[in-house]
C-alpha cells in the first residue's frame, strides 16, 4: 500500500483551507487580503463574476504588493462595482468605454513606463461581451504589440448587465433574448465558435489560461503565474450567471465545475502559443449534468426536447477531450 | 510676388521640385511657399505642384492659376493637358526637352509670349548621365536657374542638399550645374541670333 | 530658429518640444506626415523619454490617450475625417473624463463619397464634444497652437483639438519659426493632473452618474470652456511675450475698422481673404476679414464686437449642415441677436475644391450690391446638379451619384484646379 491517496475535495472550501498549510491557502484567507472589490456591491445573488474578479484582483494585488491599476470595460462588474455616488474599489481604477479597456490598459502601462514606475502593473477586465465582440480589436491590438497587460476576461457567456443578449461566446443552443428558443433551430444556432483562448495563443503571447469559479485557488495561482511575468497576457475566467443562465443562485460553483467536467469548458494553460498544463478530469460527466440545472437549455429536454442538439453538444465536448487531453487516464 | 507652376507626371519628383525651390528661395532671404495640386496621385498621372516668391508674408492659398514662371517636367503632357494655361506674358518657360520648342511644335504657343524666356533643357537625358535614373527634377531647377536668374545656382545646390545626402545629393547638384550650363549656353546662342 | 518645411514636420517638431509622454496614432491621409516625424524623433532617441504606440485604430489611438492621460502622461495623437469619426465615442469619453489630450485634427472631408481633401466637416463633427477647438491660419500659428495648446488643456482639464487644413497647410512648404526646447521649457511646466491613477492614492474614475448629477457634471465641462474665454487670449499674450509673436487667442481680425462688409472664416482661407480684401480696398471697397481662431469656446461676445459696425457679414465657411445651411454661420449669428445687419452664408471649398482670390472678390462684390441669395454654394456646377437631378426624375434606377457626376465633370487629372 504504498500508493499515494489523492485526496479530492468537495463541497465548500472552509474546511479545505484549514487542511492546507498557510502558503497554500486562498488570498481569501488572509486578513491582509486588499477587499479591491469591497463588500457592498450589487451584483446579483449568485454571481459569478462578482466572486471571480474578487479572488483574480485580491490576488494581482498581493502578487504586485498593491502596486496595480485595474481598467474595467462596461459591463456588469463595472456597473454594479460603481453604482453612483459609491464605489466598491479599493485600488486605482478606471473605467472608460465599452470596447476600449485593452487599449486604455495600453496607455496606462505606457505612461507608467515612461515615468519610470516600473513596479506598478495594470489589469484590464471585461466580460464576454466587451472582450471576444466590441472590445476584439483592441484586444489583438495589444497582444501584438505584446502591452505589458494581463487581460482577463469573465465569461457568463453573453450580454447580460443590457438584459441577456446573445454575445460571440454564447454557447451552440443556448436561449437568450435574441436567439429565443422557438422555431426549428431553438436557441443560439450552432456556429465555430469564437475561442478566444486559442486566438490569444496565436498571437504568441507570453502566457494565456483559462479557469473557473470552481476552482477559486486554481484561479489565483493563475493570476499569480501571469503577475510574475510581462508583456500581453490573456486570462479567461468562466462565471455562471444565475440570471441570464436561469440557474439557482446557489449553484454558481457547481455549474462551473461541471462545465470543466464534461470537457464543455477547457481549464489549460500556454506560453507563447503552446498548452504547457491542463487540468484533467479525472471522471467525465455527461454533458446533461451541466445543462439540465439551466433553464436557458430547458428546451433541450421534456418531449419532444432535442436530442439531436444534446448529441451535437456531447460531440463538441468530445472533441474538446480528445484536443485538448482532458481525460486523466486513459478509459478503462 | 512670384507664381511658379510645375507639370510633371507622378513619380518624376514634381512636388520634390516646388518643394526645392522654395528652400532656394527661403536661402536667398525670401518667403516661399510650395504645394501640390490635390489630384488623385498615381506613378504616371499628371501631377501639378505650385511654388510662389515674395519678399513678405505668403498669405494666398489658391492654387497658381497666373503663373510668372512654367516648369515642364514631361512634355507628353503638352497633348493632354493646357499647361499654358493663364501664364503671363511676360512669363518664363523651361520644358524637359532634348528638342526645341519650334521642334517640339510650340512655335504657335511661344508667339505668344517673349521669346528669350522660352526654352527647353535635355533634364531627362542629363539626369540619366548624372543619376542613373531618369529623375529630371533637380537639372530642371539648374536650368531655371540659367533662364530666369530668379533663384542662384548656388541657392538650388544647397536646396538640393537639403532634400537628398550624400551620393544623391552630389549627382543632383551636378545634373543641376550641368543644366545651369546648357541653359546659358543656349541663351546665349539665341541672344546672339536675334542679335544677326 | 527660421526653417523652412513642411507644415506636419513643424507641427511634429513643435509637437516634440512640448515633451509629449506618450504619442499613440493611426495613420490618416493627411495626418500621416505629423505621426511619422514625431515616430522618427522617438526611434531615433530624439524625443524621450517617450513612448510612441502604433496602434490598430483611430478608436484605440484615442483609447491609448485617455489610459495614458489618466495615467498622469502628456498624451498627444492625431487624425482626420473618418478616423475622428471612428474615434468619436473615445472623444466625448475624454472630454467628459477631463482628460487634457492634445490631438491634431489634418482637416478633410468625410465621406460618402469618399474624398481625401480639405474641408472642415470632420473638426464639426465633433464640436459639441466638450473638446476645445482651435483653427489655425498659417503653419507658424498651427506650432505656435500646439504649444499653446499644451498649457491651455492642462490648466483647464480638458482635451484640446488643434485643427489645421488638411493638404493646404499639411503638405505645404513654408518658413516657420521654431523655438528652442528652453523656450517652451519656461512657458510650458510639467503636466500636474488633477486626478490620476496611483496606487498611492486609490480613485475610480470613469463610474456611472445617473439624473442626479449627470446636468451639473455636464455645466461645469461648459463652465470650463467658458474659462477658456479669458484663458485663450491670456495664454496668446503670455506666448506673445515667450516668444515674440502673436498667434493663438480667440480672434484675428484684418481691417475691419470701418469696414462696412465683413468676412468671416476659420483656417488657412483666412490668408486668401486677407489678399482679397487688399484687393477690394484698392477698389475703394471698405471690406475687413474676421478670423476665428477659438471655434469652441466660440467667443460670442467677442465676434459680436468685431461685428457689430458692419452693415453686412459674410461667413464663408468649408463646412455644411445638411438640410439646413451653414455651421459657423449658424454660431455667429447667435453673436449677433437683435442686431440689424444683413448676413449671407457662403459655402466654399467643400472636398478640396480650390478657393480663389477671384471667386472671393466676384462674390464679395455679389453680396456688398446685396446681390447674394442668403445661402450660396460659391462655384458649384449648377449643370451637373441638375443633369444628375433630371436623372433621378427619368429613372428609378439612376446610378451611384458620384459615378454619375464624375462622369460628367470628365477627365480630373487634366485641369489645373
Amino acid at each position: 500500500m504504498n500508493a499515494p491517496v489523492k485526496f479530492y475535495q468537495t463541497g465548500t472550501f472552509t474546511v479545505g483551507n484549514r487542511l492546507l498549510a498557510p502558503e497554500q491557502r486562498s488570498v481569501q484567507a488572509s486578513i491582509e487580503r486588499s477587499n479591491s472589490l469591497n463588500s457592498g456591491h450589487r451584483a446579483c445573488q449568485g454571481c459569478g463574476e462578482a466572486l471571480g474578479a474578487r479572488y483574480a484582483v485580491d490576488a494581482a494585488m498581493r502578487a504586485t504588493d498593491r502596486q496595480l491599476v485595474a481598467v474595467n470595460a462596461t459591463g456588469c462588474l463595472e456597473v454594479f462595482s460603481t453604482p453612483y455616488p459609491e464605489t466598491s474599489w479599493q485600488l486605482p481604477w478606471i473605467h472608460s468605454l465599452f470596447g476600449n479597456a485593452a487599449a486604455v490598459a495600453t496607455g496606462v502601462a505606457a505612461a507608467l513606463k515612461v515615468k519610470g514606475k516600473t513596479r506598478t502593473r495594470v489589469i484590464a477586465q471585461g466580460g464576454d461581451g466587451g472582450t471576444t465582440d466590441i472590445g476584439f480589436g483592441c484586444l489583438s491590438g495589444m497582444f501584438e504589440r505584446n502591452d505589458d497587460v494581463l487581460y482577463i476576461c469573465y465569461d457568463n457567456e453573453a450580454y447580460m448587465n443590457t438584459g441577456v443578449q446573445r454575445s460571440s461566446a454564447t454557447p451552440p443552443a443556448a436561449r437568450t433574448n435574441t436567439t429565443m428558443a422557438v422555431g426549428p433551430e431553438p436557441g443560439a444556432v450552432f456556429g465555430q465558435g469564437k475561442n478566444v483562448p486559442l486566438i490569444a495563443m496565436a498571437h504568441e503571447i507570453p502566457y494565456v489560461a483559462t479557469a473557473t469559479v470552481a476552482d477559486l485557488r486554481d484561479l489565483e495561482s493563475k493570476v499569480e503565474r501571469a503577475m510574475s511575468v510581462h508583456g500581453a497576457r490573456y486570462l479567461h475566467v468562466l462565471v455562471p450567471c444565475p440570471l441570464g443562465w436561469g440557474s439557482a443562485s446557489q449553484d454558481t460553483i457547481k455549474l462551473a465545475r461541471l462545465a470543466r467536467e464534461t470537457g464543455i469548458f477547457p481549464v489549460f494553460e500556454a506560453e507563447r502559443g503552446e498548452v504547457t498544463a491542463v487540468t484533467r478530469i479525472r471522471q467525465r460527466v455527461p454533458v446533461e449534468a451541466y445543462l439540465k440545472p439551466q433553464k436557458r437549455f430547458a428546451h433541450l429536454f421534456g418531449s419532444p426536447g432535442q436530442p439531436e442538439m444534446v448529441a451535437h453538444i456531447q460531440a463538441n465536448a468530445d472533441r474538446n477531450m480528445r484536443r485538448f487531453k482532458l481525460l486523466d487516464e486513459p478509459e478503462a | 510676388m512670384l507664381q511658379i507652376r510645375i507639370h510633371g507626371r507622378g513619380g518624376q519628383g514634381v512636388v520634390t521640385a516646388a518643394e526645392m525651390l522654395s528652400i532656394a528661395a527661403f536661402e536667398q532671404g525670401r518667403h516661399a511657399q510650395a504645394f501640390p495640386s490635390f489630384g488623385s496621385e498615381r506613378t504616371g498621372a499628371p501631377v501639378v505642384a505650385f511654388c510662389r516668391f515674395d519678399d513678405k508674408e505668403i498669405r494666398l492659398r489658391e492654387p497658381v492659376l497666373a503663373p510668372d514662371v512654367l516648369i515642364v517636367q514631361d512634355p507628353t503632357l503638352l497633348h493632354q493637358v493646357d499647361v499654358f494655361q493663364g501664364l503671363k506674358p511676360d512669363g518664363y518657360v523651361l520644358i524637359n526637352s532634348s528638342r526645341s520648342l519650334d521642334e517640339i511644335g510650340l512655335a504657335d504657343i511661344s508667339a505668344r509670349f517673349r521669346r528669350e524666356r522660352l526654352t527647353h533643357v535635355p533634364a531627362t537625358e542629363i539626369a540619366r548621365a548624372h543619376l542613373g535614373r531618369p529623375l529630371p527634377n533637380a537639372a530642371l531647377l539648374g536650368g531655371f536657374a540659367a533662364l530666369s536668374g530668379l533663384v542662384s545656382l548656388q541657392a538650388v545646390s544647397h536646396a538640393i542638399g537639403v532634400k537628398f545626402s550624400g551620393r544623391i545629393a552630389a549627382s543632383n547638384i551636378a545634373a543641376a550645374a550641368e543644366a545651369f550650363e546648357f541653359v546659358r549656353q543656349e541663351m546665349q546662342e539665341s541672344a546672339h541670333a536675334q542679335a544677326d | 530658429m527660421l526653417k523652412q518645411i513642411e507644415g506636419s514636420r513643424a507641427v511634429a517638431e513643435a509637437v516634440a518640444l512640448c515633451r509629449p509622454e506618450v504619442i499613440c496614432a493611426y495613420p490618416i491621409s493627411p495626418q500621416t506626415h505629423i505621426v511619422e516625424g514625431l515616430g522618427e524623433l522617438v526611434k531615433a532617441g530624439t524625443l524621450t523619454p517617450c513612448e510612441f504606440i502604433n496602434v490598430e485604430s483611430e478608436f484605440a489611438a484615442m483609447s491609448v490617450a485617455i489610459g495614458a492621460s489618466a495615467a498622469g502622461g502628456r498624451t498627444y495623437t492625431a487624425t482626420a475625417s473618418q478616423g475622428l469619426l471612428f474615434m468619436c465615442e473615445a472623444v466625448y469619453n475624454a472630454s467628459g473624463l477631463g482628460l487634457p489630450i492634445v490631438m491634431t485634427v489634418a482637416n478633410r472631408a468625410i465621406g460618402a463619397p469618399i474624398n481625401i481633401w480639405n474641408d472642415h466637416s470632420d473638426s464639426m463633427s465633433q464640436r459639441d464634444s466638450g473638446w476645445l477647438q482651435l483653427f489655425a491660419e498659417s503653419n507658424q500659428e498651427a506650432l505656435d497652437m500646439h504649444i499653446q495648446a499644451f498649457k491651455l488643456g492642462e490648466e483647464l482639464s480638458m482635451p484640446v483639438m488643434v485643427c489645421m487644413d488638411g493638404f493646404i497647410l499639411t503638405h505645404a512648404y513654408e518658413r516657420a519659426d521654431m523655438p528652442t526646447q528652453a523656450e517652451v521649457d519656461a512657458f510650458l511646466p510639467p503636466y500636474e493632473p488633477r486626478q490620476v491613477l496611483d496606487p498611492a492614492e486609490p480613485v475610480s474614475i470613469g463610474a456611472m452618474v445617473g439624473p442626479e448629477a449627470f446636468m451639473e457634471v455636464r455645466y461645469l465641462a461648459h463652465a470650463k470652456q467658458t474659462m477658456a474665454l479669458e484663458r485663450i487670449p491670456q495664454i496668446a499674450d503670455e506666448f506673445a511675450q515667450r516668444f515674440g509673436r502673436r498667434s493663438g487667442g480667440l480672434l484675428s481680425s484684418y481691417r475691419c475698422e470701418d469696414a462696412e462688409t465683413i468676412v468671416v472664416a476659420l483656417g488657412s482661407v483666412v490668408g486668401t481673404l486677407q489678399d482679397a480684401v487688399d484687393e477690394m480696398r484698392d477698389g475703394g471697397r471698405k471690406v475687413g476679414v474676421l478670423g476665428i481662431r477659438s471655434f469652441r469656446p466660440f467667443p460670442l461676445a467677442a465676434v459680436r464686437a468685431a461685428l457689430q459696425g458692419a452693415q453686412r457679414v459674410v461667413v464663408l465657411e468649408k463646412s455644411f449642415s445638411v438640410g439646413l445651411g451653414g455651421v459657423l454661420s449658424t454660431d455667429v449669428r447667435l453673436a449677433l441677436s437683435g442686431l440689424l445687419l444683413h448676413g449671407y452664408t457662403v459655402v466654399a471649398g467643400l472636398g478640396g475644391r480650390a478657393i480663389t482670390k477671384a471667386s472671393l472678390i466676384r462674390t464679395l462684390s455679389q453680396a456688398m450690391a446685396d446681390q447674394l441669395p442668403p445661402l450660396t454654394f460659391m462655384d458649384l456646377d449648377w449643370g451637373i446638379v441638375n443633369r444628375q437631378l433630371e436623372r433621378e426624375k427619368a429613372t428609378r434606377r439612376s446610378g451611384p451619384i458620384a459615378e454619375n457626376l464624375l462622369r460628367d465633370v470628365g477627365v480630373v487629372a487634366s485641369k489645373v484646379h
